[in-house]
Formats: C-alpha cells, structure tokens, sequence
C-alpha cells in the first residue's frame, strides 16, 4: 500500500479519552489511551471485558468522536473533520469486521460485498461502473471460497461464510486499513481458524494493514504486535 | 444507489407495508370515484339551469311588469347589442292550476310564463325539453296529432332503453282528446238511460217541447237536442263560462253538429243566452281545443318505482288555471287550457313548477295590453349572449344602462347562486373529509415506518459503518414513503377509474345482489350516474396523497438518520 513508501504511521492514536454517561455517573472508558498502526502492521489489540478496546476500535473507525485526543490516519487528522468527511473516509479508506458479522439481511451475499461501493456511487454513477464492481466483487468471494454462493442470503450461509462475506465487503473499496472487532467470536474453531488464517494472508501477502480486537491470547498471538488494554489505559505489549 | 435497492428490497419484503398501500389506494379510489360523481352531477345540474334558464334576465320588479318591450330590447341592444345573440320577453305570473283525475280536483301551485313561441327556444334550452319531435323542432301551442315520445328522448343510446317507459303517451294528442269526449258522452248517454231507466223522465213540458223540436227541425241532431248534451250542465271541462276564444285560431271552425241552431232547450233554461255569442256552444271539444299550454312533466306525471312513468294528464287533456290580472289590485281570472307537450328540463324544481303559455294570451288575460295604444307589457326580457361573451360584464353593463329600482337584471348564476354554492360547498366538505381518510392512511404510514425504523435500527448501523451519510439514510425512508405512495396513488388511481367508469355496472350488479335500489330515478331524473373525470383534480388527488405519504416518512426517516452508528450496532 502507498503509505508504506511515506513510512508515516498510517492510523495513529494520540491519547484519546472517551466516557459515556450511564445511570447518574460518568463511566470512563478509555482514558488517554496511544496507539500506532504502521503500515502494513498487524496488531492485536487484546483485553478483557469492559477494557475499551471496542470503543478504540469504533474511535478508529470513525463510528465515535474522542472527548479529547487525537485519531490520525495516513497523516490526516481525522477525529474533528466534518461528518460527511467522516462517512467519505468510512466508505473509502477504512473496512471494518465485526463479531456479529452484520450482514444487511435483504441482500444477498454479492450485494452486501457491493454495499460500500454502493453507498459510494449515485444511481447512473452506479450504472457505469456496475460491472468491473460486480468483478471485483465476484472476485472476492471467489478467493474467499464463496464464488458459489454469490446470491444466497446471509439466512442461508453458515456464520464462517457471513464471515467470509464480512470480509470480502470489507474489502472490496480497497481501504488503507482492516479493523477486525472479535471476527472469529461466534465462529466454531475450525471456521474461526479459517478467518484468521484469511485474516493473516491479507496481511502477509497484500500488505493490508489490520487491527484486530479480541479477548483471546491464542487468537492475539497470530499478529505481529500485541497492545493490551485494561481499565481504559494501555498496559504493554 | 443503496437507497433505490434497499427501498425495492423493503417493499418487496415488509408486507406490513402494503397495508399503508391500500389504505393510500382505498383514499384515493374513494376521492377519485366521489370527485368524479360530483362533478358530474354538478355539471348536468348547472347544464340543466343554463338550459332553462337564459344567460341574463332583465325583469322587472313588478308583477304587472314594464311597457313596451320593444323600445326595452332596443335599449338592451345599444347598451350591449356586440354580446347578445338574442331575446325573447317572457311574462312570468304565480297561478293555480287545476285538473280532475278520477272526479277529483287536484289543484297544484305553477309559476305561469308567458313565452314567444317563434323566439323562446333561441334564448334557452327550452325547445329540446319537450316531448313532441315537431314541437322541439318548431313549438307549436296547437295540439299535435300523436306521435309524442314514449321513451326518454334526452337519454342517450343504451341509457335510453333503460330509461323511463311512458306508454301512455303513446295516444296523446288529439286520439286521446276524441277518445275522452266520447268517453264522455257515452258516460252521459248511460247516466240518462239509467236515470230514464229509474223512472224519472224528464219534464213532461221538456218532452212535450223536444218532440215538437225534434219533428220540425230537419236537421237537429239527436244527441244536441238531448237535454244532457248542454255542456254547462254537464261538462266540467268546456264550462262556458271559462271558456275563452281559443287564442291561435287553430280551432276556429265550428263544430258540424252544433252549428245550426241554438237549441230552444237550452235557451229555455239560459234565458241570457239570447245576450251571449255563440262561441261556448259551439266547441267541439272533439275538435278544437282552449288555449295551448306546455306544463311542467312533474305536474302531471309521478315515476313509479319500476321507472315507468305515470300520466295524471296527457296533452290533449283540459285544465283550468286561475292566475292574477295586472293592475293593483289584482283579480283572480281563471281560464281551461289544452296540454298539449310537457316539459322536461330534469330540474324537478322546474317540472313541477313552470307551465308555458302563449305570451299574446296571457297579455291579453291579464289585461297587460293597453287598451288604447295596443302596446303591450311584459315582466321580463329574457337575453342570451353570444358564445365567449362575459356574462358578468354584460350584466354589469345593462344595470348602467337602466335604474336599478325599477329592473332587476341578473345572470342565471345570480339567480342560482344559493344552489350552486352550495354543491360547491358540498363539494369542498366531502373533498377534505376524504382527504382525511388519506390523512389517515398517513398516520398508518407514520406507525408502521417507525415499527420499520426499529427493526431495521442495526442495518442503520451496518450502513452507516459502511460509510452512508445521515441523509443517505433518511433518504432510504423517505424514498421508501414515496414509493409506498406512487404505488397507493397508481393503484389506487387504476382502481377509481375502473369504478368510476363502470359506475353503472356496478350499481346495476349492487342493486341485483342487494334487491335495493342504490340510485332512484324517481329522485334524480336521470338514469344513469354521470361521472366527469378531471385530471385536474385526479392530478391534485395524487400529489396529496404522494405528499402525505411523503411527509408521514418525514419523522421517522429524521430519526434513524440521526441513529448514533455505535448503538444502533449494537441494537437486537
């Protein structure tokens, strides 16, 4: 990927704090938390429960605002740009996983890989550029296993599959960076193996730079670098 | 691109959906069907005043009316003469008219008009009201030989085989008026005989007379030298002292059988008949008839509930009409007349009220003819204007022209104004309690997209981590609104034209089903249901309840765009 060249931390996290209110008090989640993701870095973000690590990934992914701190990405500071800035960079330089693999259950499996590209594209925008879409995606599954599948729905894939698809959508606006929250969560082992064993080729092979959020020391062991997490601080590698 | 998918897959997928569709579709059936209806009796009320009534009328305030309608239509014509395309002056009295059914005296309240026959129908519809193919051509205030219409002639094609059946007009005319008087004579020939037969004879002096009569005048006829013969004894309908000249000359030749002598028996029992010209004697009434008048057809006929109309007269019949002179006060005259058409304009507050008569006659019974100038009055001129021309402004014009205490000049809608606006009123009520019915349509739309947002909140979330805007979102609700209401309003346009042109169909199989009549013509005076479809107003009908739609989209659209994208992941 190009930010490898530049050698610029490609998502970098400069003391973010973050807190919801919940009941009469305030429930500090993170509290001044840093963080780097290098180019075609892997990094296993792990804790337990309640850490925070899912409020920094949905920081990183633009799915929150901090209260205070920083979210760069590629050099961009990207934590107070305006919101549709923010929906722009969501769509185009971030894929996010997550556990629960949200697949948009009217689509089939081709049309939820096509999602962001849709969400992308207006309507006669999207019939120009319909069919190399549609290759890419095809594509997609293919290497993913799913080339026969393309048009069943999320109801008739296994959890391994939707979370193939997840992947494949994730994927398919060729973003700068992979966040992976609890990906392999509700699979069985040998379907979870199988997405990790995906998850670490894109790494390897493409490059693609990966945050992947889990509980699990087994899984965190397969990245390249550990950040672990506790009580909304960052405790070591 | 997300939002046109994902409308199309959550129409095609919530089917809680399609029942804000019916009930957007039921609205706008409803609304097209009763829009259509009302227009169309509007319109075939308005056309059937029009047609009664001229585009102007000038009338006077008084009921014995103005002088010289002459020198008036002159004055009208270089005041507004570029607009007008006719006149006719009219006389327009309150009367009583009376007619015996089956012994009985019915005696009805008309508004008696005096019209020119030759210039009437120029100004009004009034011709093609009437029941006689000649007379709508030409009237005439002669009594015509049969040949009037059994059917409705002013239904069109297959409504007119449905339409009113009316046999008895079948021998109107002068068949039936010879068929009446002989009727009656044969009724009088058999109450003598019985009274003969009862043993009361007639005076032996009469008998003694009568027999001197009968051997020394060669050609006294029988019948005339009866005693019964003498209409004034008998005859209500040609009492002779009613009866006036006959007005059009039609009838003037004298009976054949009365004609030769006044029959000394008779004399005998007038002794002033010496004093009185002949002219009450010598009626035929098999022969000749009394003035000719055209009646209102709901004077003289009622519809039975099989539609068939039934006749308390016919033309050819007599009636009696007492009716005010001119001049203060007035006096009560009376006179018989002669049906001989009836008028049918389908305004029932016309057919039951109007009778026509000739103008010259009724001048001349009211005493509105200057005995020394020969000059005649009339209460009204009645005006039509030339097509495009601006009824308002003509109106306008003519009161400049002429004091407004002495005439009053309106526009039939003036004169109608009261009844049009208030099937205008009708109307707008109707329009926006059935508006309401899509308002609530509306309100289904609201419940259901909000039902719509909840379940959908995590795909909400899905989209949003997948890059789509907040307006994106609420554009996927709103786009899916509008798409419930194009589909409501096309279908339900579909369906309101298919009913609305098949509205009698559908009545018909109602009133088959059910055994009630749903649309009596006894009522409305028209067979079918008019409809008139305006694609105005259907244009109007469907923006509404596309904005309705729309607008019932608007809240909950607002709420999931504003879905904050962490929570709504979250959501079950």
């Amino acid at each position: 990927m190009t930010d490898a060249a530049t050698g610029e931390a490609i998502l970098r996290v400069v003391d973010v704090r973050k807190s919801y209110r919940s009941g009469g008090g305030t429930l500090e989640v993170l509290r001044g938390v840093d963080f780097t993701l290098e180019p075609g870095g892997f990094v296993a973000v792990v804790g337990q429960s309640g850490s925070g690590k899912s409020t920094l990934l949905h920081l990183m992914g633009l799915l929150d605002a901090p209260d205070s701190g920083e979210v760069h990405l590629g050099g961009e500071r990207i934590d107070n740009v305006s919101a549709s800035r923010r929906d722009r960079l969501r769509n185009t330089a971030i894929g996010m996983v997550f556990q629960s693999y949200h697949l948009l259950p009217e689509l089939d499996a081709l049309e939820n890989v096509l999602a962001p590209l849709m969400v992308r594209h207006g309507v006669w925008e999207w019939l120009r550029v319909r069919a190399d879409a549609r290759e890419r995606a095809r594509g997609l599954l293919d290497r993913f296993g799913l080339g026969g599948r393309l048009h069943h729905t999320p109801r008739q894939l296994s959890g391994g599959e939707m979370q193939r698809v997840a992947i494949a959508r994730a994927l398919v606006a060729e973003p700068r960076v992979l966040l992976a929250d609890e990906p392999t969560g509700n699979l069985d082992e040998a379907s979870g193996a199988g997405i990790l064993d995906a998850l670490c080729e894109l790494n390897a092979r493409d490059g693609l730079s990966i945050v992947l959020v889990t509980h699990d020391a087994a899984i965190a062991r397969r990245a390249a670098s550990v950040v672990r997490l506790a009580a909304g601080r960052v405790a070591g590698a | 691109m997300y939002k046109l998918l994902l409308c199309w897959r959550y129409l095609r997928t919530r089917w809680i959906a399609l029942a804000s569709v019916v009930s957007v579709m039921l609205g706008v059936a409803t609304m097209i069907v009763v829009n259509a209806v009302m227009a169309g009796f509007s319109h075939e009320m308005q056309t059937r005043i029009h047609g009664i009534l001229s585009d102007l009328v000038f009338e006077s305030h008084s009921l014995s009316g103005f002088q010289d309608p002459k020198w008036h239509m002159e004055e009208i014509e270089r005041a507004a003469g570029d607009q007008i395309a006719g006149m006719t002056p009219t006389v327009a009295v309150p009367a009583m008219l009376s007619f015996q059914v089956r012994g009985q005296w019915l005696t009805r309240q008309v508004m008696f008009i005096g019209i020119d026959e030759t210039t009437h129908a120029m100004v009004s519809d009034f011709g093609s009201y009437l029941q006689h193919p000649a007379n709508r051509q030409q009237l005439s205030f002669a009594l015509r030989d049969g040949g009037y219409d059994t059917s409705d002639s002013q239904a069109d094609g297959a409504a007119g085989e449905n339409g009113p059946k009316r046999p008895a007009l079948e021998s109107a005319g002068w068949p039936h008026r010879r068929m009446r008087v002989a009727r009656e004579k044969l009724w009088r020939e058999r109450e003598t005989a019985r009274g003969a037969a009862a043993g009361q004879p007639a005076r032996p002096v009469d008998q003694q007379v009568d027999a001197v009569l009968a051997a020394t005048s060669p050609t006294a006829d029988p019948a005339s030298v009866s005693p019964t013969a003498d209409p004034a004894s008998v005859s209500p309908t040609a009492d002779p002292a009613a009866v006036g000249p006959t007005a059009d000359g039609t009838a003037a030749s004298p009976a054949a059988d009365g004609a030769p002598a006044v029959p000394p028996a008779a004399e005998r029992r007038d002794p002033f008949r010496a004093a009185r010209p002949d002219e009450g004697l010598t009626m035929d009434p098999a022969k000749e008839q009394f003035t000719g008048i055209v009646p209102g057809i709901g004077l003289a006929s009622f519809r039975d509930s099989e539609g068939v109309d039934r006749f308390l007269v016919l033309p050819g019949d007599d009636v009696k009409i007492t009716f005010p002179t001119a001049g203060t006060p007035p006096k009560a005259v009376s006179d018989t007349f002669t049906i001989v058409d009836f008028y049918e304009s389908k305004m029932s507050e016309y057919d039951s009220n109007f009778v026509f008569v000739p103008i010259a006659a009724l001048q001349r019974m009211r005493g509105m003819i200057d005995p020394q100038s020969g000059i005649a009055s009339v209460n009204s001129i009645q005006i039509r204007l030339k097509p495009g021309a601006n009824l308002d402004a003509v109106r306008d014009r003519l009161r400049k022209a002429f004091p407004a205490e002495m005439y009053a000049i309106s526009t039939w809608r003036d004169k109608q104004g009261p009844l049009l606006s208030a099937v205008d009123m009708e109307m707008a009520v109707l329009n926006i309690l059935l508006f309401m019915i899509i308002a609530v349509a509306g309100f289904g739309i609201l419940a259901i997209f909000f039902m719509i947002v909840v379940e959908k909140t995590r795909d909400i979330g899905i989209l949003k981590s997948l890059g789509a805007g907040s307006s994106g979102i609420a554009g996927i609700f709103l786009g899916y609104g509008l798409f419930l209401g194009l589909v409501g309003a096309g279908v339900g346009l579909a369906l309101g034209l298919a009913i609305t042109w098949n509205i009698n169909t559908i009545r018909a199989g109602v009133e088959w089903c059910t055994g009630q009549r749903v649309f009596d013509p006894s009522i409305y005076y028209f067979f079918k249901i008019p409809t008139i479809v305006n694609p105005v107003t259907i244009a109007w009908i469907i923006a509404g309840a596309v904005a309705i739609a729309v607008a019932s989209s608007v809240l909950p659209a607002l709420r999931a765009a504003r879905l904050h994208p962490v929570e709504a992941l979250r959501h079950d």
